[in-house]
């Protein structure tokens, strides 16, 4: 009875011993998986917005993933009012151009190009103005709303600073906040 | 203590330190399998055979494979294929058998089924055999990054973006599995580190469990009898071979065993030198190129049910029967209600499940290799509402059924 409860004893010590080093180990290993800080540091991509063509999408690079970047022209703007969300079935009236980006005088959409389902990049069709993801057939307007689903919401915008004609990628200015604000992107 | 004599024999100094004599009765010579059997109780060993195919075809791809984003693709498709003597048979063998062992699985989890293996005691076996099969669906996503081309690049996109779980939006926890925002250095030796040591390390120890899972129960049969073993094996020895239902594992078993294993390794030898194209995607002969997606994203044919299943719907709703279709399996033991332990044919309403469950199966599998057009999306659709269907309905037609 005294050896055995001598026993419990030294079990539960080593019990705590052990628990302790396998939460560690366990803090460690977490850590270890995570992105290097050199991974998190390359992250900022500079845009000169002066350069681009209306309806004309560019693809730009960010932290590895692809960024859309489409100038609206004057009728792309006109247009914008009558297009019409599959999933709620209203005009997206209002929502669009605050997803636009307003450098000088031009309205540019600046979105990352992976699918918001699964994360296919989808193409652009100039013709009919919008995009189609290929993996999954999801469509969205030329302000990456979603027209088809099953992607759940439109394209997220990058964090980003407007500087000039320039605008930064990966750091966050006032515009950026108001739209996360507001629900805009997440 | 032991006592130690001078040894006779090798034999006999093995024996005195190693039992090897009990080892060999126990293993082999004395482990008692069925004879109301047939070819479809060969597939294990097939499973076996295979397992060490891709072993040792895996350990002389690993001498000359590169594990960095800017090498691996060459490593692959030019040192391995064009510099390395035979480096073509070796990986021609790892892709083929990689694509083999999951039809042999399902062939081998369908046999389980019909003949109800996985009841009265064998539930474990079903069990750790489940275990298994998502350590093997683990280990050949982890293979299909390494050689880094598109479709390695963008499935490894697709796949660990499941895991921001939808409306959850976990992209930490995504960014945390990759290492990076994206798929690159960081994700390509995770994943490498994966398939060579740890996810092959749990297989080997989840084969030990399977294995012995199945020496309390033993073996099933073709009329889901219950034997005594115990009884069976007393007959047999006494030399009533005849009358008794039981014979040995080794070498009685093992030499129709292994008659089907070569059977079935001309069919294996076959496809590696000449139709191996089916194991090796086109598009993954293209560097990954981030930038770029592949006009169609498809898994490997032995995924294609369980992708057909997350496709048809909205993202949520698509995940959730997702995740349900991938664990549902597990349950399989304790959804059949039924005390009947006997081929499918002899239970009623149970036998038109399972060949609804199979042909429901091949037809996810067809509709997810197919575009996401239409009719294919609608058949893929009801497909899918069949599968989680039948498993609801499951318990309830089990339930029913009349005691043979």
């Amino acid at each position: 009875m005294k050896n055995s409860s001598r026993r419990g004893f030294m079990g539960k010590a080593f019990g705590a011993v052990a628990g302790v080093g396998a939460v560690g180990a366990l803090y460690a290993m977490k850590k270890t998986w995570d992105p290097l800080p050199s991974v998190k540091a390359a992250g900022f991509t500079t845009l000169d917005m002066s350069a681009y063509k209306e309806n004309e999408l560019v693809v730009e690079k960010w932290r590895g993933k692809p960024i859309f970047v489409l100038k609206q022209s004057q009728e792309m703007l006109d247009t914008e009012n009558k297009n019409i969300s599959q999933i709620t079935g209203k005009t997206t009236a209002g929502m669009d151009k605050k997803r636009l980006i307003k450098i000088g005088d031009a309205h540019y959409l600046v979105c990352i190009g992976l699918c918001t389902h699964l994360g296919c990049i989808p193409g652009y069709r100039p013709e009919t103005k919008d995009f189609l993801c290929a993996c999954h057939g999801g469509m969205y307007d030329d302000t990456a709303m979603v027209k088809k689903s099953p992607p759940p919401r439109g394209l997220d915008i990058p964090p980003f600073k407007i500087d000039g004609m320039k605008l930064v990628l990966g750091e966050e200015g006032p515009e950026y906040k108001k739209m996360k604000e507001t629900g805009i992107t997440l | 203590m032991a006592h130690f004599t001078k040894a006779t024999s090798v034999k006999d100094w093995l024996n005195q330190r190693l039992a090897v004599e009990k080892v060999e009765k126990v293993m082999m010579s004395e482990y008692w399998i069925p004879k109301n059997i047939n070819f479809l109780w060969a597939m294990g060993m097939i499973l076996v055979v295979t397992f060490a195919l891709l072993l040792v075809s895996g350990i002389f791809l690993l001498m000359y494979y590169q594990p960095n984003v800017n090498l691996a693709f060459d490593s692959v498709n030019y040192t391995i294929m064009s510099e390395v003597d035979f480096g073509w048979l070796w990986r021609h063998v790892h892709g083929v058998a990689a694509s083999v062992v999951f039809l042999i699985i399902y062939i081998h989890m369908f046999t389980g089924i019909y003949y109800g293996s996985y009841k009265k005691g064998r539930e474990m076996i079903w069990i750790s055999g489940m275990l298994l099969f998502v350590a093997f669906s683990a280990e050949a996503f982890s293979g299909y990054m390494l050689p880094w081309g598109q479709m390695s690049y963008w499935a490894g996109m697709v796949i660990t973006n499941l895991f921001s779980g939808g409306s959850l939006h976990a992209d930490g926890l995504v960014e945390w599995i990759r290492g990076d925002y994206v798929p690159a250095q960081a994700f390509l030796n995770r994943f490498f580190m994966l398939h060579v040591l740890l996810i092959p390390l749990a297989i080997i120890g989840l084969i030990g469990l399977h294995f012995g899972a199945l020496r309390i129960p033993h073996v099933n049969n073709q009329d889901g009898e219950e034997i005594d073993f115990d009884a069976e094996a007393k007959k047999y020895l006494a030399g009533d071979k005849a009358g008794s239902k039981v014979i040995r594992f080794a070498n009685d078993f093992m030499a129709k065993d292994m008659m089907v294993v070569g059977v079935y390794l001309v069919f294996f030898f076959y496809l590696v030198f000449y139709n191996y194209g089916f194991a090796m995607d086109p598009v993954n002969f293209d560097p990954a190129n981030g930038l770029k997606t592949p006009t169609h994203i498809y898994p490997e044919w032995y995924f294609l049910w369980s992708y057909e299943i997350l496709r048809p719907f909205s993202t949520n709703i698509g995940l959730i029967a997702f995740a349900f279709a991938q664990v549902i399996f597990f349950a399989l033991p304790f959804l059949d209600k039924s005390p009947n332990t006997v081929p499918a044919s002899r239970r009623g309403l149970f036998k038109y499940w399972f060949w609804a469950m199979l042909i429901d199966m091949i037809i996810l599998t067809a509709m997810g290799k197919v575009p996401p057009v239409e009719p294919f999306g609608t058949i893929g659709f009801y497909a899918a509402l069949t599968f989680i269907g039948l498993w609801i309905a499951l318990p309830f037609i089990t339930k029913m059924e009349k005691k043979v």
